[in-house]
């Protein structure tokens, strides 16, 4: 392989030849520097770069590789979603109220990473607050999408499936509310993991719907998404909703044998409406599955799904009226001073938040208000019980459910901008997940239109293990994860 | 239409949010669309189903009482728009 495609490299094919000294890191990271400075002008998914300190943390793993001291991401160039606080590094979470907020710490998923000498490269785009499903409501552009740039790449962690797509490192890290992994995933043809609500800690997560956010990877295939979860799963003392269970080796999940495993497919997931060649990769898909020795079963149901839409943009909106309550213009970030506090507090968050964030702050906002709590947070919230039992009561008898990450794929930037509603239902495949707080994976399973079709699977808490290891079978017996891109 | 624009400006006095007479305008409609998708629970029976707050299975969570280091306060006072003595600037709140 030349120095102009080591870019391209999995993690797992990097750490070879990092470890036999065939390269250094600092040779991959330059590669990957320069490699998005050619394509970031038309994809435009990365708000920061960090070129030099991204080099000094290279030398430093070239150092460790040398010295025998090397963890299994030493040396693995990557890129954060602008929502991960990174201390010292500009983390504006796509709005700008944040804008110049450089935080004096680090996530805990960026320090245990760092920690072992992973490369960060960057920033990536995003919806502001992670509050989209296009990448369009970031404050300062759109993220296009690589397979078809008048497309978008999903969101709201477009930028770091677009990056990861266009091969501008080997991995990103992105969160997920309600499909904010899955769906650009599924947009952009990469493997994206929402594992487990409190298997990866929180701290340093600019807070959208507390008890929906988790953090996940982007990864080019489900090996390396094996890798990056080993690296960033686990209890951490910062974050009181992580979990107190033990992780394991997520590599041993990659046996490629699905014999015996019982995969459900839920008629709700395949809807009127959603387009022909969707349905036929996932449905393609799920067959081959079968064909490996899977038993399929076509006849589950989980009635309540209908719901779940309204549930979620009632619970999440309604969380994150009470979280963005922060942004006052007295700590941080964007401030119009005026005379009094109040009306400087109403100017700040007037002029510092942009439309979608102010609409939900506003849904929710009501949605809490006098007269009208039980009406809408209480059903929701009783509507939450509901499909979390229904998912629950689904993985007493399966080991995992298969259906598409979305009902289309990407579309054309611009055509759901001014309809919130119709951008909204471009989650209604995915926002269960975060509702019961189950692990769902996300991969390539095809194309329509020469645009990338993503396969979701899901299972119970705790149980990536089961995803990776049915994720992994399909995708060593499929080749989509080999087509790249062309830009 | 279910809400009218007095409700929108009261929603946005609630949140401390500063919006134009275009945007009451433009919100009314459009919290009006996704309110009414918001009908469909109504059809749902939900009165023996306990609510769940949250999609963990954790309760309390306790540490141990130990002091540590705090973020530095230089850094963190870089961020703010006006400080003063170690402290956050504000306007005043009392006339």
């Amino acid at each position: 392989m030349t120095g102009n495609q080591l870019h391209t490299l999995s993690i797992h094919a990097a750490q070879k030849r990092l470890r036999s000294r065939e390269l250094s890191a600092r040779e991959l990271t330059k590669a990957c520097l320069e490699h998005l400075t050619r394509v970031e002008p038309r994809v435009h998914a990365l708000l920061t770069v960090c070129a030099e300190s991204a080099l000094a943390q290279a030398e430093a793993a070239d150092r460790a590789l040398s010295s025998g001291s090397a963890a299994p991401l030493t040396g693995i160039p990557f890129i954060a979603k602008d929502v991960l606080c990174t201390r010292g590094i500009t983390t504006t979470c796509g709005s700008r109220i944040l804008e110049g907020f450089v935080p004096p710490y680090n996530a805990t998923v960026i320090e245990l990473l760092l920690n072992q000498h992973a490369v960060l490269l960057g920033k990536s785009n995003m919806d502001e607050f992670a509050m989209g499903s296009s990448t369009e409501h970031s404050a300062y552009f759109p993220t296009h999408n690589p397979w078809n740039l008048d497309c978008v790449p999903g969101g709201s962690s477009g930028g770091s499936a677009a990056a990861l797509s266009a091969d501008e490192a080997l991995f990103s890290l992105g969160s997920d509310t309600g499909g904010s992994i899955r769906q650009p995933a599924g947009f952009c043809g990469v493997v994206g993991l929402k594992p487990t609500y409190g298997r990866v800690s929180r701290y340093g997560l600019v807070a959208f719907a507390s008890s929906l956010d988790q953090i996940g990877p982007f990864t080019k295939d489900v090996e390396d998404c094996a890798l990056v979860m080993n690296a960033i799963a686990g209890q951490c003392s910062r974050d009181a909703t992580s979990a107190p269970v033990a992780v394991p080796d997520y590599t041993t999940s990659l046996t490629g044998d699905v014999r015996g495993l019982k995969i459900g497919v839920p008629r709700e997931y395949f809807i009127e409406g959603m387009q022909p060649e969707v349905r036929r990769s996932v449905e393609d898909a799920i067959a081959l599955l079968e064909r490996m020795g899977a038993s399929v079963h076509r006849d589950v149901s989980l009635p309540s799904t209908k719901y779940a839409l309204a549930a979620y943009y009632i619970i999440a909106p309604s969380e994150a009226s009470a979280n963005l309550a922060r942004y006052d213009g007295v700590k941080y970030g964007f401030a119009r001073r005026l005379a009094t506090t109040e009306e400087s507090v109403n100017a700040t968050r007037g002029e510092g938040f942009g439309q979608e964030v102010k609409r939900r702050i506003m849904l929710g906002t009501y949605a809490l208000s006098a007269g009208y709590y039980d009406a809408y947070y209480l059903k929701a919230q009783k509507v939450r019980h509901l499909i979390s039992d229904e998912f629950k009561r689904a993985f007493e008898t399966y080991d995992v459910l298969a259906m598409p990450t979305s009902p289309t794929v990407a579309f054309p930037l611009g055509s759901k901008l001014n309809d919130p509603m119709q951008m909204y239902l471009s989650d209604v495949f995915t926002l269960p997940v975060n509702i019961a707080g189950i692990p769902a994976l996300s991969l390539p399973c095809g194309f329509s239109g020469g645009l990338p079709v993503g396969l979701q699977l899901m299972a119970d808490r705790f149980r990536e293990d089961l995803l990776l290891k049915v994720g992994y079978a399909y995708e060593q017996a499929t080749e989509w994860r080999l087509h790249r891109p062309e830009l | 239409m279910l809400l009218s624009n007095d409700e929108v400006s009261h929603i946005a006095w609630l949140a401390r949010l500063g919006v134009t007479d275009a945007e009451v305008e433009r919100f009314r409609e459009e919290l009006s669309v996704i309110l009414e998708h918001f009908r469909a629970l109504e059809e749902l029976d939900t009165g023996n189903v306990p609510a769940a707050t949250h999609a963990s299975h954790l309760h309390n969570v306790f540490r141990d009482d130990v002091p540590v280091a705090s973020l530095p306060r230089d850094e963190v006072l870089a961020n703010a728009p006006d400080s003063q003595d170690f402290c956050f600037r504000v306007p005043p709140i009392l006339e």
